[in-house]
């Protein structure tokens, strides 16, 4: 189950991260985004971590593709078109990427021996509920980063404020 | 006075924040159109009080807070007195810049102050969760002031160029931080070093580390993380410049020295290597970028990678003989840089009327003063004996030689002679004769008074740090033992029964 479930929406993420970079238009792009944080929630979920698959649902999939969607709407964008800049960032991105892939997919099956493995509904099976335990140390051992978090949403809101409100 | 040690460790944050949050709401209270200064001032005695308390903090030695998230030690304060000491040059010499130009001069002082927050926070904790919303916070600030001027379309680009490429850096941070929980089961970075003496997986811990370094890198504009850097620079104010590279790259700098000595001492055979190269390849590309280049800003944006790369070296040597020649440099860099940024934004005011070299001719004949002050900076960017580059270099480069690093130092060395010829060539164009059409610029508008003093205390930093190091250089060692000796304490603290002391620190010198 959980392997079939792995390589549905693994194969998913790589289908929609694909056709993101591949689609002209950016509303096609977006909308394969929302594949892509969708299958990741998937992915999230049956690693066992559960609110993280509903955080990413919440956030990503809903708050953040809204944004993008209204964005590239109020801006009217239309198809990208390749100049220059856009064929040199393809030859130093594509090598730059598989560059990431090679060394992470080595370090990991270097490593898989010592990883872990988490499985589906992992609150089944253990004791500790993973919320619960999050939400724990949210509010004790990591207490201060969630509260300063605060400041980082002020400074955001500044920023917004500063850079979209019309000259005098 | 007793005070509690979550109030204690986080003095200056609180007093910063709170300056900032009266800032914001005094903002709508005035009048549109009437002066943002009272609101400049507000920011400027907030930064003094919050000097003050990391000064104050000074007395209580070491201090946790938070779960051990917050250490409030010497090394900390060293950075949060730098960190306020360039916020306020800054935060002087914008008053008349801003005046009248930019329609949001209030929000600007608030986005200064909370910067500065950020960057507080970033140099006390030791929870690597801390340091990335103190490292966010720091840089959607600086994002932000680097498009302050938004009539003009290289701030804009300026502020996009930054954004996008900070946050592709953050999101590198943000994954060495995933991996090192992965490693080593958090993300403190005591239980790091400990976890990683038993990991199973030191690979993983490698590549985490790697992670890390490639974010900050780009933060402190380390070769080949370098390119935003010249853009950025050029496009921004130059208040905004003077600040954004001095105090953020200060405070990644701190970040670095703690997660290097700090987080992963037990691999420094192997970060050395990955820094090593950083450093070689900064100095390297980033002198002979700057030799290229005719725009001042453009040039000094290129001076301050090769600065960096300079930095980068005592990160090879010996933890308290590096850490504490880092510190030094980077109050050094600190004073110098923040100080020539100041003397472009007198010159050239809020519209850049000077940008080339070109521009720059003859500058001595209208402002002989702020020339000479100038020249001052640049001769210590060189590293002239009786300037505190001199020294900041020379403990840098004797802290590698020490630890048998000598090829860095060599490069840095020849390097060092690269950058004579561009700082020189800047000094001889302000001291050549003007040419005709130079000579029919409008008369220079004066220097308001906060603004001669912010450059004053730049110079006399500048001087101080060169003609008397001691009292900062002593500061810096005690940063320096103050970190290793809490690290080892901590270690002991979370493995009683296998307790590996640190090399004594007090030895070495």
């Amino acid at each position: 189950m959980q392997l079939a479930l792995f390589l549905i929406f693994g194969g998913l993420a790589i289908a929609g991260a694909i056709n993101l970079l591949l689609q002209k238009h950016p509303i096609n792009s977006a909308l394969s985004l929302v594949v892509v944080m969708m299958s990741l929630a998937v992915l999230y979920w049956s690693l066992g971590a559960e609110f993280l698959a509903a955080a990413q649902v919440i956030v990503y999939s809903g708050a953040i593709m809204v944004l993008f969607v209204f964005v590239i709407m109020l801006l009217n964008a239309g198809e990208e078109e390749h100049t220059h800049g856009s064929r040199a960032a393809y030859i130093a991105g594509f090598p730059g990427a598989a560059a990431i892939f090679c060394v992470l997919s080595f370090v990991f099956l270097t490593e898989s021996k010592h990883l872990g493995s988490a499985n589906l509904g992992g609150q089944l099976s253990q004791a500790s509920n993973n919320i619960a335990e999050i939400s724990s140390v949210l509010f004790t051992k990591l207490l201060l980063p969630f509260e300063v978090t605060s400041i980082l949403i002020l400074v955001a809101i500044l920023g917004a404020v500063v850079l979209a409100r019309k000259e005098q | 006075m007793n005070l509690a040690p979550n109030v204690l460790a986080l003095l200056p944050e609180y007093i910063l924040t709170l300056a900032g949050v009266f800032i914001m709401l005094a903002e709508p209270c005035l009048k549109p159109g009437s002066s943002r200064k009272p609101l400049g001032w507000i920011a400027i005695l907030g930064t003094l009080l919050a000097a003050g308390a990391s000064w104050f903090q000074l007395g209580f030695g070491t201090v946790h807070a938070f779960s051990g998230s917050i250490q409030t030690d010497a090394f900390s304060i060293f950075f949060h007195l730098l960190i306020a000491a360039v916020v306020l040059v800054t935060l002087l010499g914008s008053l008349e810049y801003f005046e009248g130009n930019a329609t949001h001069a209030g929000e600007y002082y608030a986005l200064v102050l909370f910067g500065a927050v950020g960057m507080m926070l970033m140099t006390c904790s030791t929870e690597l969760l801390m340091v990335f919303i103190g490292l966010e916070i720091s840089s959607i600030s600086t994002y932000i002031m680097a498009g302050f001027r938004k009539g003009q379309a290289v701030a804009s680009e300026s502020s996009i160029k930054y954004f996008l490429l900070g946050s592709f850096a953050t999101a590198f941070f943000l994954y060495g931080i995933a991996l090192a929980f992965g490693a080593t089961g958090s993300t403190s970075l005591a239980a790091i070093a400990v976890g990683l003496g038993t990991t199973k997986t030191p690979t993983l811990a490698i590549l985490a580390l790697a992670m890390m370094i490639i974010g900050l890198g780009f933060k402190v504009s380390a070769a080949p993380f370098h390119v935003w850097t010249p853009d950025v620079y050029q496009g921004a104010p130059a208040p905004v410049v003077g600040l954004m590279s001095t105090a953020p790259k200060a405070a990644a700098f701190a970040v670095l020295l703690r997660i290097a000595f700090s987080g992963f001492p037990s691999m420094q055979h192997r970060w050395a290597i990955m820094i090593w190269i950083l450093a070689a390849l900064s100095m390297t590309i980033g002198n002979l970028g700057a030799l290229l280049q005719r725009d001042v800003k453009r040039m000094l944006a290129y001076s301050s990678i090769a600065h960096a790369g300079y930095l980068l070296v005592a990160f090879t040597a010996f933890p308290v003989e590096g850490i504490s020649a880092a510190a030094f440099y980077t109050a050094a860099y600190a004073a110098m840089n923040v100080g020539a940024f100041a003397v472009i934004t007198q010159v050239g005011g809020f519209n850049e009327t000077a940008r080339t070299l070109d521009d720059y001719r003859g500058l001595a004949t209208r402002r002989p003063v702020l020339s000479g002050v100038f020249a001052f900076f640049l001769l210590s960017l060189i590293g002239i004996p009786f300037t505190g580059g001199f020294f900041g270099k020379f403990y840098v480069f004797s802290a590698a030689i020490g630890s048998g690093h000598i090829w860095l130092a060599v490069i840095g060395l020849i390097n060092s002679g690269v950058a004579c010829f561009y700082y020189l060539r800047l000094l001889a164009t302000i001291y050549a004769k003007p040419t005709a059409e130079a000579s029919e610029v409008a008369p220079a508008t004066p220097v308001s008074v906060p603004a001669i003093v912010g450059l004053t205390l730049a110079t006399v930093a500048t001087l101080v740090l060169g003609i008397m190091p001691g009292n900062t250089l002593w500061l810096a060692q005690y940063a320096g033992t103050s970190t290793m000796i809490e690290n080892a304490r901590e270690q002991c603290a979370a493995t009683p029964n296998n307790c590996q002391q640190m090399p004594v620190p007090m030895e070495r010198r």
